[in-house]
């Protein structure tokens, strides 16, 4: 059977405004279920109080607070190695067999799953160097899940820097250092934002990972050495074991309105800094 | 033809170079003198890019890039360990076929030679800049929007800015590759002007396509063939009586 050009055309856009329309629906479904959950218990006392009976009552604070120091500790010592490899890989080395294998290797670390660098890092950080079921041990078993995702996204922004500029500041006596940090990063450095975000948002959303390194302790920690549960990880326990729904869900609703946030602020600076650069 | 009476800029000296083993030029015997304009011509693929990269040795940086042979920037190989290659770059300054504006403002690109030069007056840089552009030509165009993006002069404002952008350094020579090849003849014409002005102070070596650009704004020709050099004269003589049958069959358009 001949289906039109016409029609086929018509058709197609259908189908695909349809898949569109999933994609997004799924995602307004699920916040909204959230939300609608959980905004009627999110107050500011729940932000500012400490749990009480498990969880039951009170709020979320020690969690606020671990979440924050977990994934900003991460992610603080994942972006500098991150970036600093992505430039190696494409500034300081030559396509080779060296790159191949570290490429190959950040590949395949991106497709671990989270448990097993939980496991690893319980094993490894947690146990063998000593830390415990700390904050720290939380942060490095997660910096070591992100690094990939900054690596990659990083090389890819630096990639898309032309070729012509990095001549350019040579030719206007430029070290190749001194053209990398001129040059090659400050027009990178949208795209290099894009893949920490991406691992910001990644970090506060990891449960298992965390679950067997930082552990779930409910009280504030006081220092990176002591336990610590994520926003996160509440959440999994407060709805696995039946605790409190209505705060399971007012914690999910803190997770992502702030994951919204990061995300708003994130492409507001990178709008403003692209706006200035170019 | 190395010239007694003046001691050279640029000697270049049984000069070749390969690409990946494959050779580009073979065997270049080239001066460049103090406050000439010397344009090299010759068909695509002849080596004339490669031979200017080869001045700032811009090429060094290309992988399968190996030469042999001197080139010597007054009497100093530059090519010898112990030349500071970013010093020599600012000292030879390269301005490319297409514009190539940084992505900052236009101070911001000039200024960026500066800075990489180690000078931090503010201002110094800022009357460098103004004497940069001036001899451009260009400062009345921009001098109330230097804190506009580069990228929203005109192509030939674009190219008059790169020339600047070198100039700033102070460079003792300038190497351009086929600076008006994207630019109307009005645009060319005010690049020219600011050529046959600067060769007062600078030694200019110009690669072109365009024979006519030669003639027109050169002192002395260098016609290369294959990554060879093939003649080398003042530009009248060679535009009117070239010695060799190549150079004038590809004046007189027989190819290329």
């Amino acid at each position: 059977m001949r289906v039109s050009p016409f029609l086929s055309q018509r058709i197609v856009v259908v189908i695909l405004w349809a898949l569109a329309a999933i994609t997004v629906g799924v995602l307004l479904y699920i916040i909204a279920y959230i939300l609608i959950h959980g905004l009627p218990h999110l107050s500011l006392s729940f932000l500012t109080l400490s749990p009480e009976y498990m969880g039951r009552r009170g709020g979320v604070f020690p969690m606020v607070v671990g979440t924050l120091l977990v994934t900003g500790l991460a992610v603080l010592i994942a972006a500098p190695i991150g970036v600093a490899t992505a430039i190696y890989l494409t500034e300081y080395t030559r396509e080779g067999k060296m790159t191949a294998v570290i490429r190959f290797g950040a590949d395949c670390l991106a497709g671990v799953p989270s448990i097993i660098f939980g496991l690893f890092g319980f094993v490894f950080f947690a146990i063998t160097l000593g830390m415990g079921m700390s904050v720290i041990s939380g942060a490095l078993t997660l910096t070591l899940m992100v690094l990939p995702t900054i690596i990659r996204t990083s090389e890819e922004a630096i990639r898309t820097v032309p070729h012509s500029y990095r001549e350019v500041s040579y030719g206007l006596g430029s070290t190749r250092w001194q053209m990398v940090t001129n040059v090659v990063l400050r027009s990178a450095l949208p795209g290099i934002c894009t893949g920490v975000v991406l691992s910001i948002g990644r970090s506060i959303s990891e449960t298992a990972a965390v679950m067997l390194t930082a552990g779930s302790a409910l009280r504030l920690p006081h220092s990176l050495f002591d336990s610590s549960r994520t926003l996160a990880l509440h959440f999994y326990i407060l709805s696995r074991e039946g605790i409190s729904m209505p705060n399971a869900y007012a914690t999910a609703s803190v997770l992502i309105i702030s994951i919204l946030a990061l995300n708003l602020v994130a492409y507001w600076l990178m709008h403003r800094f692209a706006v200035k650069v170019r | 033809m190395p010239d007694t009476t003046t001691q050279a800029k640029i000697e270049v000296r049984s000069f070749s170079a390969t690409f990946g083993g494959k050779p580009v030029l073979r065997n270049i015997d080239l001066d460049v003198l103090p406050c000439e304009r010397l344009a090299i011509i010759g068909p695509a693929s002849s080596g004339k890019t490669t031979f200017l990269r080869c001045l700032n040795r811009l090429n060094d940086l290309c992988f399968g890039f190996a030469r042999s042979g001197s080139i010597l920037l007054d009497g100093k190989d530059i090519y010898s360990p112990d030349m500071d290659v970013a010093d020599l770059r600012r000292r030879v300054g390269m301005v490319y076929a297409v514009p190539v504006p940084l992505p900052w403002s236009i101070h911001d690109n000039l200024a960026y030679g500066l800075k990489l030069a180690g000078i931090r007056d503010r201002a110094t840089i800022d009357e460098r800049i103004e004497s940069a552009l001036r001899s451009m030509v260009l400062w009345d165009e921009v001098k109330d929007r230097l804190k506009d993006p580069a990228r929203n002069l005109s192509g030939g404002q674009q190219q008059r800015m790169c020339l600047a952008r070198v100039l700033v350094l102070q460079p003792e020579v300038l190497i351009l590759d086929e600076p008006c090849s994207g630019l109307d003849p009005i645009c060319t014409a005010k690049i020219e002007d600011a050529l046959a002005e600067l060769k007062q102070r600078h030694s200019i070596v110009l690669v072109t396509n365009n024979t006519k650009q030669a003639a027109r704004s050169s002192d002395r020709t260098a016609f290369f063939l294959s990554g060879e050099l093939v003649e080398t004269g003042p530009t009248s003589q060679v535009f009117t009586t070239p010695v060799d049958k190549r150079t004038n069959d590809y004046l007189v358009g027989a190819f290329g």
